[in-house]
């Protein structure tokens, strides 16, 4: 009896990435924007959802997604506070959310209610971006106080991004941050990539995100 | 590290070829794996002997093909690899680059062995 070589040359993250593809479907039948917001823990992601949904309730209903490594729930009560659903899922210690898991959180939303769905991801900058989940767009939400070096020291997770928020734009005056180097590190990865500097605490910048967010809802509920 | 979940999608995805093509056992699985893939091979390999338990993937080789990061600088067109962290052109501190390889991660092939078939 011989070895026999039989070639495969799949992705091994095929299983995840079928699954993905089925929540994009579903939302996308349901006319659902669906972004996957990612970040380190404290980069101002909870903050950051808080503020889109407190100027944008009047015109769009939100559902989020709170992925968690514990079962704690403040983040999803946070947004529930807000008047928006909001459901948590407990990774149960693992570093990123996953397809299936999302899909198992879509479940639970009301999804023919909504218009958007934010997920706000594990704080992690290497596993999530390895990680179809099935929403529309990757975004990532980087802070001042994290340093301008993040780029360099994290290519995966910016080379997948379509739009990038730079939080804590208030605390510049405080933290070294060159934000020219910052800038020339995310162009060498991903060029031209659309790009907000806000602030969560002062609502500086937000404005600009806003207009842009809410085009991309409409537009996409006529496009598809 | 999220290697363990990596690492069950990798027995499932082998399992499933291996069954298509009626293995009776898998004695080696041979993976790409770029050095910008986030993945760390040393914990697949150890976490692969637990999750192969019971299975005809149990005691399979796993051989791990590594890619370099290769980036090209688009000013003074040289190619150039990278550790982890993402530097400018050695060559002329271009930074206007794109990255050649390096994010590779996928089942390339895996070696079976079958019942010898009967001659009739
Ligand atoms: N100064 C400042 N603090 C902020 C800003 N955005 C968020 N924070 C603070 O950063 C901390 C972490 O925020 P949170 O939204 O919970 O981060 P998450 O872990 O990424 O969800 C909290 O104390 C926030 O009040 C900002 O724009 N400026
Ligand atoms: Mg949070
Ligand atoms: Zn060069």
């Amino acid at each position: 009896m011989s070895a026999i070589r039989v070639p495969v040359v799949e992705k091994i993250f095929s299983t995840n990435d079928k699954i993905a593809n089925q929540n994009r479907q579903n939302l996308t039948d349901k006319k659902v924007l669906a972004i996957n917001l990612m970040a380190s823990p404290g980069a101002g992601k909870t903050s950051f959802i808080l503020e889109t949904i407190k100027r944008l309730q009047d015109q769009f209903r939100i559902g989020v997604i709170e992925g968690d490594t514990a079962p704690v729930t403040i983040d999803a009560d946070k947004i529930i506070s807000a008047g928006m659903p909001a459901v948590q899922i407990n990774t149960g210690g693992d570093c990123h959310l996953d397809a299936s898991m999302m899909g198992d959180g879509l479940a639970s939303l009301p999804l023919e209610d909504l218009d958007l769905v934010i997920v706000e991801n594990v704080g992690n900058l290497i596993c999530p971006a390895a990680w179809d989940l099935g929403t529309h767009f990757n975004l990532l939400v980087a802070s001042v106080p994290e340093g301008d070096d993040k780029p360099y020291k994290y290519p995966n997770i910016y080379r997948g991004l379509e739009i990038l928020i730079i939080n804590k734009v208030d605390l510049q005056p405080y933290v070294e941050f060159k934000m020219d180097y910052f800038r020339h590190g995310v162009e060498m990865l991903n060029p031209g990539l659309i790009t907000f500097p806000v602030s969560c605490r002062t609502g500086e910048g937000m404005d600009a995100w806003i207009e842009w967010l809410s085009k991309k809802i409409t537009d996409f509920k006529n496009i598809v | 590290m999220h290697e363990l979940s990596v690492t069950e999608s990798l027995l499932n995805l082998a399992l499933s070829h291996a069954n298509q093509a009626n293995a009776t056992k898998v004695i080696a699985i041979n993976i790409v794996i770029g050095r910008l893939s986030s993945i760390v091979d040393d914990s697949v390999q150890f976490y692969w002997d637990f999750v192969t338990e019971d299975s005809i993937c149990a005691g399979a080789k796993l051989n791990f093909d590594r890619r370099p990061a290769v980036l090209h600088c688009a000013d003074c067109a040289s190619d150039y690899t990278i550790d982890h962290d993402l530097t400018p052109c050695p060559k002329c501190g271009g930074m206007r680059t794109t990255i050649i390889s390096g994010e590779e991660f996928f089942l390339d092939s895996i070696e079976i062995e079958k019942e010898a078939e009967k001659i009739s």
